[in-house]
């Protein structure tokens, strides 16, 4: 038979593919649906923070800090409550990460404040002595890349169906709205008024002097979306 | 010589040597870079603070990889399609203007593909998948590469004179679908810029799956891009390069049917095994450890069939270093895909999973056994495209030793550093509390980390040394006849 079928490529060819698709098939499709659903709590990303998100993929920030706390005694007392899937909802992409020379980051906003991100982001070393981390100063003139975060947000909206403008449940019984601004304009002004909020808590005169003028420095809307990891 | 009526082309197949080197150099240049810049921080910002953005470990990370996946290894991969090809099926590019046209386009345009990573990627333009880093734009022109791929493996059986097809015509294949069928899943992401009325960067997408089902299809492609380009391939090469090499018949033909199906049918359910202990259900996570248990079979299935194929011939280890590389990267494939299994099984990937003995087994399996074989069936083609004799046999032995070494230091180091850390994180003192802050499971690796640094230092001149022999090779080696070409490699002193 095999000899058989090493004569006829096409045969061969289809063949190795109904061989490889099987465990696809199989392992991917039954639970698709299922693990998308965000659990009482979860809420999308402000315009704000999804900006912050984008400049923590686009420095890797994944590539030595995990999004994923495992359930065991040694990690939930580091980092707290073990990853439920309903909580990556709205993550698109996923950021678990594969290794950690750093901590993970899934409940950072918990324990660390705008003020240590600031220094630590500047210089880790001298906040966390004999860290190995580098330092981003490029973040403090940087500026955040508002636009496209609102295009992700109007995207995931239509195409996904992402419950922005609508009440959300919290763990205390009330609601939460996350804004979807009708237009460019007025994205970035919600922008500006989140980012105000954090320059608020942060000691840097040039991230001040840049948010006084209208312009939001990586640095700012990264924090915000470490702030809002919870 | 009357009965040699075929010609070979190995132009494309040149080009395609060339570009294995280059990369693999530039790769792991990178690598070394940031072994560096882990073991002693201030490399990030050794070009200067200017810069800085572009020289720190988080940008170099996904070049470093993407760069010795898809640039040194599937460089090697095409050199050998485009030599082996011809050979096994009996037909000579020469004869079809058309493929040969294919032939270079996709070369062509593999390079300009590659320029665009490397701007993209230092420009932070990601979609922060592993092994997946490329925008949608980059997706779509990797897409074409692969068809243009696919138009030359099916186009050149179709001309074929030898109708049944070898073994390594069986990986190649399969090589193509599976990753063919994995990127395309992976990859569905929606551009925002259109879907927003033109919005933001033109570039940007958003995956189309979310959180957990994301992770899913991301370790769906991520394990079996390792399977379909650092394994499967390269079985394809160690099938033709080594019987070759060695004047020795492939010692059972049934062995390798039985490796490459059940390899095909278990490869694909393992990528579970990123994923343990995380939100994915639970019976999936199970299913990845079982399977990657099962893996070991077909696994050493090929690798056995290979060190079997040497049976009767083992002085020839001793004697040519060319088939000491392919020996030892069976070697290192068998200890690789024992590893791995081992890292998969629950209880022991709850210490290893996030550590750097993972990034250990990765680069036992890349350095020991995809780069030894890409770098032997290199050698081994050398002497037939430029028709001149290996420069230097000293050399290459030399080279075989250091790297060697280099892989050694580098897999042991970090097997250590990443159960001391494992171990570290989930340690308790007497009361119950952690015993070790975050911080003191990092400062412990230092020594491990400048171990790993040397060690791939070691490789990285291993890799120079392969150029250089290589470049000598085709430009001073001595001229040779097709009779000195039939299995052995020559080799100069």
């Amino acid at each position: 038979m095999f000899h058989w079928l090493e004569k006829r490529p096409f045969l061969f060819a289809v063949g190795v593919f109904v061989t490889i698709a099987f465990a696809g098939l199989i392992e991917i499709l039954p639970d698709f649906a299922k693990a998308s659903r965000p659990v009482i709590g979860t809420k999308p990303y402000s315009v704000l923070e999804l900006a912050g998100r984008h400049v923590y993929i686009k420095n890797s920030c994944n590539a030595c800090h995990s999004q994923l706390i495992r359930p065991f005694k040694a990690e939930t007392d580091r980092y707290g409550h073990y990853s439920l899937s309903g909580e990556y909802a709205y993550d698109r992409p996923f950021l678990w990460g594969s290794k950690r020379t750093g901590p993970d980051l899934m409940r950072v906003g918990n324990y660390r404040t705008t003020d240590w991100h600031e220094h630590h982001m500047k210089n880790p070393a001298s906040v966390v002595p004999g860290s190995i981390m580098p330092g981003y100063p490029w973040m403090f003139t940087n500026a955040a890349d508002i636009d496209t975060a609102y295009a992700e947000m109007l995207t995931v909206k239509n195409v996904f169906n992402v419950p922005y403008n609508k009440p959300i449940p919290t763990k205390d019984g009330g609601t939460v709205t996350v804004k979807l601004p009708d237009t460019l304009d007025g994205a970035k002004a919600e922008a500006l008024k989140e980012a105000k909020a954090v320059a608020a808590d942060m000691k840097s005169k040039e991230v001040k002097d840049m948010v006084a003028r209208g312009e939001i420095p990586e640095i700012v809307a990264l924090i915000a979306y470490l702030n809002s990891l919870k | 010589m009357e009965n040699r009526p075929l010609e070979y082309d190995y132009t494309v197949a040149k080009m395609f040597m060339f570009m294995a080197i280059v990369l693999g150099i530039v790769g792991m240049t990178i690598g070394v870079v940031l072994a560096l810049e882990l073991a002693f921080p201030g490399v990030n910002t050794i070009l200067g603070s200017g810069v800085a953005e572009f020289t720190n470990f988080s940008r170099l990370r996904p070049l470093h990889t993407d760069a010795v996946a898809y640039g040194f290894t599937l460089s090697g991969i095409w050199a050998t399609w485009y030599y082996v090809g011809q050979r096994v099926l009996k037909v000579s590019l020469k004869e079809s203007s058309f493929l040969m046209a294919v032939a270079k386009l996709h070369f062509w345009l593999y390079v300009l593909v590659v320029a665009a990573v490397v701007v993209s990627l230092f420009a932070g333009i990601t979609t922060s998948k592993e092994y997946a880093e490329f925008e949608w734009p980059i997706d779509i022109a990797v897409v074409v590469v692969w068809v243009l791929w696919g138009v030359s493996i099916f186009g050149l059986i179709g001309i074929r004179r030898e109708k049944a097809l070898y073994i390594s015509v069986w990986y190649y294949i399969a090589t193509f679908l599976g990753v063919a069928m994995l990127y395309l899943f992976n990859n569905m992401e929606v551009p925002t810029y259109f879907v927003s009325g033109g919005i933001g960067a033109w570039y940007h997408s958003v995956s189309m799956y979310a959180g957990t089902n994301d992770a899913l299809v991301q370790w769906w492609f991520g394990h079996n891009a390792v399977a379909f380009v650092f394994t499967v391939p390269i079985i394809a090469m160690i099938y033709y390069f080594l019987p070759k090499e060695s004047g020795q018949a492939v010692y059972s033909y049934k062995l390798s049917l039985l490796a490459f199906w059940g390899l095909m049918f278990v490869y694909l359910w393992a990528g579970g095994h990123h994923l343990l202990y995380s939100t994915v259900p639970d019976w999936m996570q199970t299913m990845g450890s079982i399977f990657s248990v099962i893996l070991i079979l077909p696994s050493w299935g090929s690798a056995i069939n290979m060190l079997l194929t040497m049976k009767g011939e083992w002085q020839q280890v001793a004697n040519s270093p060319l088939i000491k590389f392919m020996v030892l990267a069976s070697t290192f494939y068998m200890f690789s895909t024992l590893e791995g299994p081992i890292q998969a099984i629950k209880s022991v990937n709850a210490i290893a999973h996030f550590t750097d003995w993972i990034v250990g087994h990765v680069h036992d399996g890349v350095l020991g056994w995809v780069a030894f074989m890409v770098i032997a069936a290199l050698y081994h083609m050398a002497p037939r495209v430029f028709k001149r004799e290996i420069y230097s046999k000293s050399l290459m032995n030399a080279q075989f030793w250091i790297q060697t070494l280099g892989v050694v230091l580098y897999f042991s180091s970090m097997w250590i550093a990443g159960i001391t850390q494992g171990m570290m994180w989930r340690a308790h003192d007497e009361f119950g509390n952690l015993a070790y802050s975050f911080i003191d499971t990092v400062t412990v690796l230092h020594p491990y980390y400048t171990i790993r640094a040397v060690g791939g230092l070691l490789y990285l001149v291993g890799m120079f040394m392969w150029a250089y022999n290589m470049y000598k090779t085709a430009t001073a080696g001595r001229a040779v006849e097709e009779a000195e070409l039939k299995n052995a490699s020559p080799m100069g002193a």
